[in-house]
């Protein structure tokens, strides 16, 4: 798989490689939509990152080899939510959710049943994660990637991919079962 | 109470991704190691809830329709040289007029009185995603085909042929009415790994054809007539999958 995508011919595509493309990467938009929505933790950025990467990927597309078109597209879409994060939103690469920032809505018996809806709780804390445990977590269990794919997408080693989903899903655990208020006493503590 | 695997390996073994000797090896230590076999469950719980969450977001139709009429036109035409224009355009121009000659020959009893040409294969794209909005994708959800099959009676005015086709790799999974173009049909969903089918049936007093396929806004479809039906499979998944559940269909 190429690593980069830079400086690569910004041709326009002939019709069989733009045939190529639509058979093999345009089918891919949903898995580029979900990785951009969690990595931007939004659907309102998701869109305009998801579609500036199929774009970058469609005139990039005479880097791509052959070989798995999902993995290479899920790289661009990689590297295109974090060059936007760092333009835009470099906070959220350094520092953790901010449950100050994003706080709690106010207890009443409708947010009481909100909160007790698994879907609401689980995209919270996912958020909640720094990205780079997010993302191997999302590739790992919501796109059903092989480690390798990760490895492929996240340009890591497969045993760094292996040790970072360990630890996104303890650091998941935890924010699902402790309180943020106890999860923020520890972080003190252990700094 | 701790272990050093609950780390490492226990993450391997649980994403099936050790080979076997490892595999066995843990398992083995799982027999002595109560700290992993707790892991283990936590982690295999959290996987579920993950994955049953509905976590997975789809891309908007808005962005479909972008990529489209982005892709569709050169997306450089500034640096473009006029005088040379791609050669897949003239493709795309031929491709719109087959599909347009296509649609007005096999579905003009059914578009009769529509003016857009290109308005069904749209419209059953649209439904296919529109299934695919949380909770629409089926009205009757089972694996049974003693199941679907009874369910449409009286909510149709046909029978639409179900069968399971999980022995060849193709598990069904549910069956749903939708309405297509004001006529009310039969659809039915396959599942072939993560994708999923639909596949729209409706009757026709046309005869029997040979496969028509196609693919719009990232999908692909194949549809046929056989024996009194018109079926329209539609999905992500790839042409060669799709074209192997078309045959199985239409046997």
């Amino acid at each position: 798989m190429s690593a980069g995508v830079e400086g690569e011919s910004l041709d326009v595509l002939d019709s069989q490689d733009r045939a190529r493309f639509e058979q093999l990467v345009l089918p891919h938009v949903d898995a580029a939509f979900n990785l951009s929505r969690w990595l931007m933790r939004g659907r309102a950025d998701a869109e305009d990152v998801a579609q500036e990467a199929m774009l970058r990927a469609f005139r990039f597309f005479r880097g791509f080899h052959g070989g798995d078109a999902r993995a290479w597209l899920l790289q661009i879409v990689r590297n295109t939510c974090y060059t936007w994060l760092e333009k835009n939103r470099s906070v959220d690469l350094t520092t953790e959710f901010d449950e100050e920032l994003h706080p709690q809505p106010s207890v009443t018996p409708e947010t009481l049943a909100i909160a007790g809806d698994n879907r609401e709780r689980l995209t919270r804390a996912l958020e909640e994660l720094p990205p780079r445990f997010r993302e191997v977590l999302v590739l790992r269990e919501l796109e059903g990637c092989s480690y390798k794919e990760i490895a492929a997408i996240t340009s890591a080693p497969i045993g760094t991919v292996m040790s970072a989903l360990a630890r996104a899903r303890q650091r998941l655990q935890r924010v699902l079962t402790q309180p943020a208020a106890q999860r923020k006493q520890e972080a003190g503590r252990e700094l | 109470m701790s272990c050093e695997l609950t780390q490492t390996v226990l993450h391997g073994y649980l994403d099936g991704e050790l080979d076997a000797a490892r595999a066995a090896d843990f398992e083995r230590h799982l027999i002595s190691c109560a700290a992993c076999v707790a892991a283990l469950e936590a982690h295999e719980n959290l996987r579920s809830s993950l994955q049953r969450a509905g976590l997975y977001e789809r891309a908007p139709l808005a962005l479909r329709e972008k990529l489209q009429a982005q892709l569709g036109a050169p997306a450089r035409a500034s640096v473009m040289p006029i005088r040379n224009p791609a050669p897949w355009r003239w493709l795309a121009v031929a491709a719109t007029f087959l599909l347009a000659v296509f649609l007005g020959w096999r579905l003009l009893p059914l578009l009769r009185g529509n003016h857009g040409e290109t308005a069904l294969a749209s419209a059953i794209v649209d439904a296919h995603l529109r299934s695919l909005q949380p909770g629409h994708l089926e009205d009757v959800q089972s694996t049974d085909q003693h199941t679907v099959k009874p369910w449409f009676d009286g909510k149709l005015d046909f029978a639409p042929p179900v069968h399971d086709f999980v022995n060849e790799g193709f598990p069904l999974q549910g069956g749903r009415l939708d309405v297509v173009h004001g006529r009310t049909v039969a659809v039915l969903v396959y599942a072939r790994r993560k994708h999923l089918i639909n596949v729209f049936v409706w009757p026709t007093t046309e005869p029997d054809s040979e496969p028509l396929s196609g693919s719009q806004l990232g999908y692909h479809w194949i549809d046929f007539r056989k024996a009194g039906m018109e079926m329209c499979a539609v999905s992500d998944l790839n042409p060669d999958d799709l074209a192997e559940l078309q045959h199985l269909l239409m046997q």
